[in-house]
């Protein structure tokens, strides 16, 4: 061989490869596991957080339903606080370490957590015991404090939101699983999947600026969602959410809800808080947006009392 | 003692001092527990000094150590125990290297006049006005602004490459840290002290050391009573001079025999480099000569007259001055045509009040350079001219976290007094002021409520306003000033919400706590 052929020829080869390479995310995507479960939606009341999982996740007929072995899986809790476990302000850890465990035996080849928190993140990571949590789960637990690990996305059906920075583990991964938990909140009455959303980008502020609640329902507009939402109801702020100050703000509900449908996730949680879901604005943009229910009757929902 | 053993031993051991050093001021992710920090600048001169004036305990009695070492060994302090010092001697080397010529010194008459009229300069402004030239001359501090705005940049540059790299191994291990610069303006200082200091040790040695530091100075004059010295043993000396020529403080005459102590910093190079072992480091008693008083006597008087009659002229001119500066210390910062009509800076937790923290601080830095929020920034004019360079808090940059107390716990001065997270939380360094006309929910009609959702203490919270929407109140009681609200504003250019600096840090009341209506529920409310 001469060598401009062996140049030639291996040039053309690193453009297949590469390609191949670059191909690989749109086979993911199509081969993302459409969901079979049994129910739309799993509630679930008088357990641990754990347990309550490890129940729940089997009636929607276990967590190989959406993980697929060798799958790449982000699971995103709410860690926007620094502050500890007891008080709620983030996502149980036990609950987030049982999901990725559950993650790795449906085959999961790495987890990833991260969350864009409002506190000093190393705090927040640390002190809310999601980090030791989810490292002690196997998962990777990954920063989100910097620019640099976002990247910009389009979403052109959006009505305020048309472009976001979202964290690239957001795109680089197959499954995208969100753990919120429910709260209340100062501004938009409530918080649980949707407004989970706003740990995974860059600039909250712009949603702050630009109409709160068109741009929560605007991301949901967004390709990448999540195939299962967990909504932690354990321990529950019920005021001056969300971030809280006492104990006091608590009301332990010992409760949790799995759908795959994010908007009637909403809806059931705003009716844990005692609020009407007609009076959440997101919700309701949501509704009419298409992109879930909050129709909950329609639903075929699984209610299980621990 | 005559051995190269002094000189190895004088290199490893300033050698981990400088280290220590670094990775304090390096220390972006408080890793080191503040007692090590603490521990570390304890014997720091001048911040030892300033603590133990402010605090009057033995606790703070670190430069009472370094007087001791000094009457005993000299001025083992600036080989030993002074990070920029220490950090010179590596210029030095470095200059060596670039140029032979630069690394032989010789003998060099000392630069009494401008030393000491700097030394008596300084004491005289922070006895009668301020610290001014102490924040600006001492060694520790200049060190800290060093590893401030040029080191830590350096640092989080290599940390953001390495973690780059490992991000490519999907390694999370490290952290990427924005690189953000200060004010320009607050460079100035910096900057030129690390020509003059950089430029002066890679061609001169410790020039810098005996003509300007006024700590070098201070304690030259007490090692001139100090017992155990460098000393010739005439007898074997041949007088080769290459004693004088590797001596960094350019202070052994070795035709006379003499060594000037006051500039000698004990690097012992001399003795390791003598052939004849004629020099040696002991007890003075046991020494063949003295240093002699030299002719210092007769040519002194006129330099006397003239260090002491200008340094009255400054001390006068400055302390009628001072007095009318009093007045204007606190800087009503901006005009009332701007938005936020702010009377008062913020100045960091711990602080006291204004006037206290501004006569204390240093401006070395370590507060600015440990916060792990990035929210303290050097003050330009915030406090006035003494106050240039120390911190203040910047709430555009970032937001005092409820949690933490790490500027107060290691600030080497006593500026800012420890404080016991629980007193940290309920201390006011400032009150929030809700400016409704600039805020989201009045002007666009849509739901914002950044403000009220950072507040830790709920000072700020929502109220009903128009249609379904809810807009912030706040209560100034129960705000400690931390900024979280004006920093999650998202209003531009200004805020709607900000936090106006208390003059004198009070006490806030705790918020109150209240039992809620909802209960446990016993079935699916859907």
């Amino acid at each position: 061989m001469r060598r401009r052929d062996f140049f030639r020829k291996s040039v053309g080869a690193g453009i297949a490869a590469g390609a191949a390479l670059s191909f690989g995310r749109y086979n993911k995507l199509l081969g993302a596991p459409a969901s079979h479960a049994k129910y739309d939606m799993v509630a679930l009341m008088g357990g641990e957080p754990a347990a309550m999982f490890d129940l729940g996740i089997q009636e929607l007929g276990g967590m190989g339903m959406f993980v697929t072995k060798g799958q790449k899986v982000l699971v995103k809790p709410n860690i926007g606080w620094d502050v500890v476990p007891e008080l709620a302000a983030n996502t149980n850890p036990d609950l987030v370490k049982r999901i990725i465990e559950h993650c790795f035996r449906a085959g999961a080849k790495d987890v990833y957590v991260f969350d864009h928190t409002c506190d000093n993140w190393i705090n927040a990571y640390r002190n809310s015991g999601i980090e030791r949590a989810a490292k002690a789960g196997g998962a990777k637990v990954v920063p989100a404090n910097t620019e640099n690990y976002y990247q910009e996305i389009e979403i052109p059906t959006a009505v305020k939101l048309k472009k976001a920075k979202v964290h690239e583990l957001v795109l680089t991964t197959d499954v995208f699983i969100n753990v919120p938990i429910l709260k209340d909140h100062n501004s938009t009455r409530m918080t649980a999947c949707l407004k989970n959303m706003m740990g995974v980008v860059w600039d909250r502020g712009y949603w702050h600026a630009n109409d709160l609640h068109q741009c929560i329902a605007d991301y949901a507009m967004f390709e990448k969602k999540p195939i299962l939402n967990v909504v932690d109801c354990y321990n529950v702020m019920v005021k001056h959410g969300p971030q809280g100050i006492s104990k006091e703000d608590l009301v332990l509900m010992k409760s949790q809800i799995l759908t795959t449908d994010w908007v009637a996730g909403d809806t059931a949680a705003a009716r844990m808080l005692n609020l009407d879901p007609q009076q959440i604005d997101y919700i309701q943009i949501a509704y009419k947006m298409g992109l879930g229910t909050t129709n909950l009757d329609s639903l075929n929902i699984r209610r299980i009392k621990m | 003692m005559t051995s190269s053993f002094l000189r190895k031993f004088r290199i490893l051991f300033s050698t981990i001092v400088l280290i220590c050093f670094i990775c304090v001021f390096a220390d972006f992710r408080a890793v080191i527990p503040e007692k090590y920090v603490d521990f570390l600048l304890y014997l720091q001169f001048v911040p030892s000094a300033l603590k133990y004036i402010n605090l009057m305990t033995m606790l703070a009695g670190g430069f009472l150590i370094v007087l001791m070492l000094t009457l005993l060994t000299g001025r083992t302090y600036c080989s030993f125990l002074c990070p920029l010092g220490i950090g010179q001697d590596y210029f030095s080397r470095m200059g060596e290297r670039v140029k032979r010529k630069f690394g032989r010194y010789g003998y060099k008459k000392p630069h009494t006049l401008i030393r000491y009229t700097l030394l008596a300069l300084t004491l005289g402004t922070a006895v009668f006005w301020g610290l001014y030239l102490v924040t600006l001359l001492d060694p520790y501090s200049i060190f800290g602004r060093f590893m401030t705005y040029f080191g830590k940049p350096i640092i989080l540059l290599v940390n953001n490459f390495l973690t780059w790299v490992l991000g490519k191994f999907d390694v999370y291990t490290l952290h990427h840290v924005d690189i953000r610069a200060f004010n320009p303006l607050s460079y100035a200082v910096p900057t030129v002290f690390l020509l003059l200091v950089g430029i002066m040790s890679f061609v001169k040695g410790r020039l810098y050391c005996n003509m300007i530091c006024p700590v070098g100075t201070f304690l030259g004059l007490i090692s001139k009573v100090s017992i155990f010295r460098v000393k010739f043993k005439e007898s074997k000396c041949t007088r080769c001079g290459r004693c004088s020529l590797r001596c960094k403080s350019s202070c052994i005459d070795f035709l006379n025999y003499n060594i000037d102590v006051s500039r000698c910093v004990n690097c012992f190079n001399c003795i390791d480099v003598c052939p004849e072992k004629a020099l040696s480091y002991g007890f003075i008693a046991s020494g063949e000569k003295v240093e002699k008083p030299e002719k210092a006597e007769k040519t002194d008087k006129g330099r006397r007259k003239f260090v002491a009659g200008s340094l009255l002229m400054f001390l006068g001119i400055s302390h009628g001055a001072g007095g009318q500066e009093k007045k204007g210390t606190v800087v009503p910062a901006k005009a009332s045509s701007v938005k936020e009509p702010r009377t008062y800076p913020v100045c960091p937790p711990g602080a006291g009040s204004f006037e206290e923290f501004t006569e204390k601080c240093t401006a070395c830095s370590l507060c600015i350079n440990a916060c792990p929020n990035d929210v303290l920034q050097p003050a330009i004019k915030q406090y006035g001219i003494s106050g240039f360079m120390q911190p203040v808090m910047d709430y555009h940059r970032g937001f005092c976290a409820f949690n933490c107390t790490r500027c107060t716990e290691i600030c080497p001065t006593n500026a800012l007094k420890p404080l016991l997270l629980e007193a940290k939380k309920l201390t006011q360094i400032g009150k929030v002021v809700f400016i409704k006309d600039n805020c989201i929910v009045k002007t666009e009609k849509t739901a914002c409520g950044a403000c009220s959702e950072s507040c830790p203490t709920k000072a700020v919270y929502m109220v009903p306003y128009e249609d379904n929407l809810v807009i912030p109140e706040t209560n100034q009681d129960i705000c400690i000033g931390c900024g979280h609200c004006e920093y999650a504003c998202p209003v531009t250019p200004y805020k709607a919400i900000f936090v106006d600096g208390n003059p004198v840090h009070v006490a806030a009341t705790k918020p109150e706590i209240k039992e809620t209506e909802i209960t446990t529920p016993e079935e699916f409310p859907f």
